[in-house]
């Protein structure tokens, strides 16, 4: 059998840079995307489509609250709005606007968070959001999104747009990894293996996609064959790629940017424990906040690199049944 | 002992000097904000509040939120020179770095003397109502300074506090707001204005003064006159300039959030001398 390609770390745009571009691709084809910013369109990259149509952007403020009802106002109206801060300010100081005026009335409102993670870097816990993917999941009928790369991000916020309902979309602050060529497809819901493996199946999303791949490297080098998911939908999930995962490989991790708690690990367990318990094991921020640093110094103090994903594996591995 | 406006000064441009220096070695950080609020915050460390930075939980001791937190810089430059002992004067260089207790925004697990942690706007005049009912509660003179931005009071929270500091009749506490009238993506009036903005605080029940942010006679005679206003809480409206003391800074969005290079660092220390 031939070796593997060897999978090597080549930065493309940062996702919230390819969510930007891609706003103003929408915003060509379809005179009814309207944006809304809270003072951060130089940093969400909505400045794009704002220089383009001036008259579809909407500047609100630091208001985040008030954005999110905003937002589902104009959906309620017929528009797609998208309305977009940092993870942190849109999740958090817009929930009760994302539950009430967005979930409960199942209105077509797209959210997207940037600065997602603890690699936003020296800005600090403040701004940073690892709290989201469980909060956006909370929410009823929502459909909530952790793009991989500038591939993936353009592709899955294209599909959010002509996704009928709610959309929260988490994009990163640092240039990320290619992990797609051209050619591949996305599908919101839809999970993509992209590496194949026998002896255990590393779940992730976001920036750990990348991180899983190289730990699959390191593991195929001591024996141990690693499938890798990315499961870049976290609502709804893809349940029969985890059932699959589950009795094939008997061993599953789960890594993300995010904290353990309510994050993407704790819901593809339970599709686990429902359908083909396994052993798994997983890779993420245990109760803490993080601190100021860069970006890959702080990936790798809070544990989210290659080399804590192969060691989740190993001992994962370790005690299947 | 009440500080010579002189002294004020050279206190004033030493801090400022400290912010260039440290945001220039982060290489990112805010300087434009923290250089427009010097002098307020020289005037409450060095002559105003009444705190002991040797004991800094002191129970009757007056309290400083920094509720615009991204201005850290001059907060830590000031309580370095305070003296306080978590925030020494020759790390003040390791601002934003791992493991430094110079964290991006004022985080008190890393300095514990600081008030409260802060970064998220919108929330600092909040905590200080809260401190400020406790006082009240316990009998104590403390007073609570909050300051906050322009682009700030646009959160919806500030307004919900502005109605109950009037409707508690707060006299002891007092709101900021460093009216540098720039923002994060640009001019507060291209991106929502606040305007009129010493008139909403009055219609909001609160003592309001109008002054230079940069004049420290002014600043004491505001701060005099919000200890003696009974009944209401104060505000002051401190007309600044963004990026201070730095020409090139100065009323320059672009210096928001980008920090100086090294040699704008020296441009600006030879400016600053
Ligand atoms: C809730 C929230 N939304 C957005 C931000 C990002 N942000 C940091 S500073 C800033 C602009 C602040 O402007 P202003 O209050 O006028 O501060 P100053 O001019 O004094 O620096 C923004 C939008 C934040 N820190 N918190
Ligand atoms: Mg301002």
């Amino acid at each position: 059998m031939a070796a593997k390609t060897k999978f090597e770390i080549k930065l493309g745009a940062a996702t919230r840079e390819a969510f930007g571009r891609v706003l103003v691709e929408l915003g060509r084809e379809n005179k009814d995307i309207v944006v809304c910013d809270a003072d951060l369109s130089k940093s969400t990259m909505t400045v794009y489509f704002a220089k383009e149509f001036p008259e579809r952007f909407v500047s609100l403020g630091i208001a985040e609250a008030n954005m999110t009802a905003v937002g589902a106002g104009l959906a309620l109206a017929d528009k797609i709005p998208f309305v977009s801060s940092f993870s942190a300010f849109a999740m958090n100081k817009g929930f009760e606007q994302l539950r009430v005026c967005a979930a409960y009335p199942f209105v077509n409102l797209k959210v997207v968070g940037t600065h997602s993670g603890i690699s936003i870097g020296e800005d600090g816990p403040s701004q940073m959001s690892i709290e989201e993917i469980g909060l956006a999941c909370s929410l009823p009928g929502f459909v909530v999104i952790s793009p991989a790369d500038e591939a993936a991000t353009k592709a899955l916020v294209r599909a959010a747009a002509a996704h009928v309902g709610p959309v929260f979309i988490r994009t990163g602050r640092p240039k990320a990894p290619t992990v797609y060529g051209g050619d591949q497809r996305f599908e919101i819901g839809k999970a993509i293996e992209v590496a194949a493996g026998r002896d255990v199946t590393i779940i992730a999303n976001g920036l750990l996609v990348a991180q899983a791949l190289l730990a699959a490297d390191v593991l195929e080098g001591e024996g141990i064959s690693a499938r890798v998911v990315d499961m870049h939908t976290a609502k709804p999930l893809d349940r029969e790629t985890i059932a699959r995962a589950a009795a094939e490989t008997r061993a599953i991790v789960v890594a993300e940017e995010h904290l353990v708690d309510g994050g993407l690990g704790v819901r593809v367990a339970q599709v686990v424990a429902e359908t083909r318990p396994c052993a798994m094991e997983f890779v993420g921020i245990r109760n803490t906040y993080a601190e100021s640093g860069q970006p890959d110094e702080l990936m790798d103090k809070y544990g989210l690199v290659a080399r804590d994903v192969a060691a989740a594996a190993r001992r994962v591995v370790g005690r299947k049944s | 002992m009440p500080k010579s406006i002189e002294e004020l000064k050279i206190t004033a441009k030493r801090i400022r000097r400290e912010i260039i220096e440290m945001i220039g070695a982060a290489k990112s950080g805010h300087p434009g904000g923290s250089l427009s609020a010097v002098e307020i915050v020289v005037e409450l460390y060095f002559n105003r509040l009444r705190i002991d930075p040797k004991n800094p939980k002191w129970v009757d001791r007056d309290r400083f939120i920094l509720s615009k937190g991204h201005a850290a810089p001059v907060l830590y430059a000031a309580m370095a020179e305070a003296g306080y002992a978590d925030t020494p004067l020759d790390q003040l260089n390791t601002l934003r770095k791992l493991g430094s207790v110079y964290q991006g925004h004022p985080d008190m697990r890393f300095i514990p003397s600081l008030e409260a942690s802060t970064g998220s706007l919108g929330e600092g005049l909040s905590l200080a109502l809260g401190m400020g009912i406790a006082a009240r509660l316990d009998g104590r003179a403390s007073r609570t300074y909050a300051m906050m931005g322009d682009g700030e009071v646009q959160e919806g929270q500030i307004w919900e506090a502005a109605m109950a500091g009037a409707f508690h009749k707060l006299d002891n506490v007092v709101a900021i707001v460093d009216y540098n009238r720039i923002q994060l993506d640009g001019f507060v009036h291209d991106i929502m204005e606040v305007a009129p903005l010493a008139e909403k605080w009055r219609a909001f029940g609160w003592h309001t003064i109008e002054i230079d942010g940069h004049d420290f006679a002014a600043i004491e005679k505001a701060f005099d006159e919000a200890e003696a206003t009974k009944g209401k809480p104060t505000c002051i409206v401190a007309h600044t300039i963004k990026g201070k003391g730095v020409s090139f800074m100065e009323n320059n969005p672009k210096f928001h959030g980008t920090a100086p290079t090294a040699d704008e660092v020296k441009l600006a220390l030879q400016e600053l001398q």
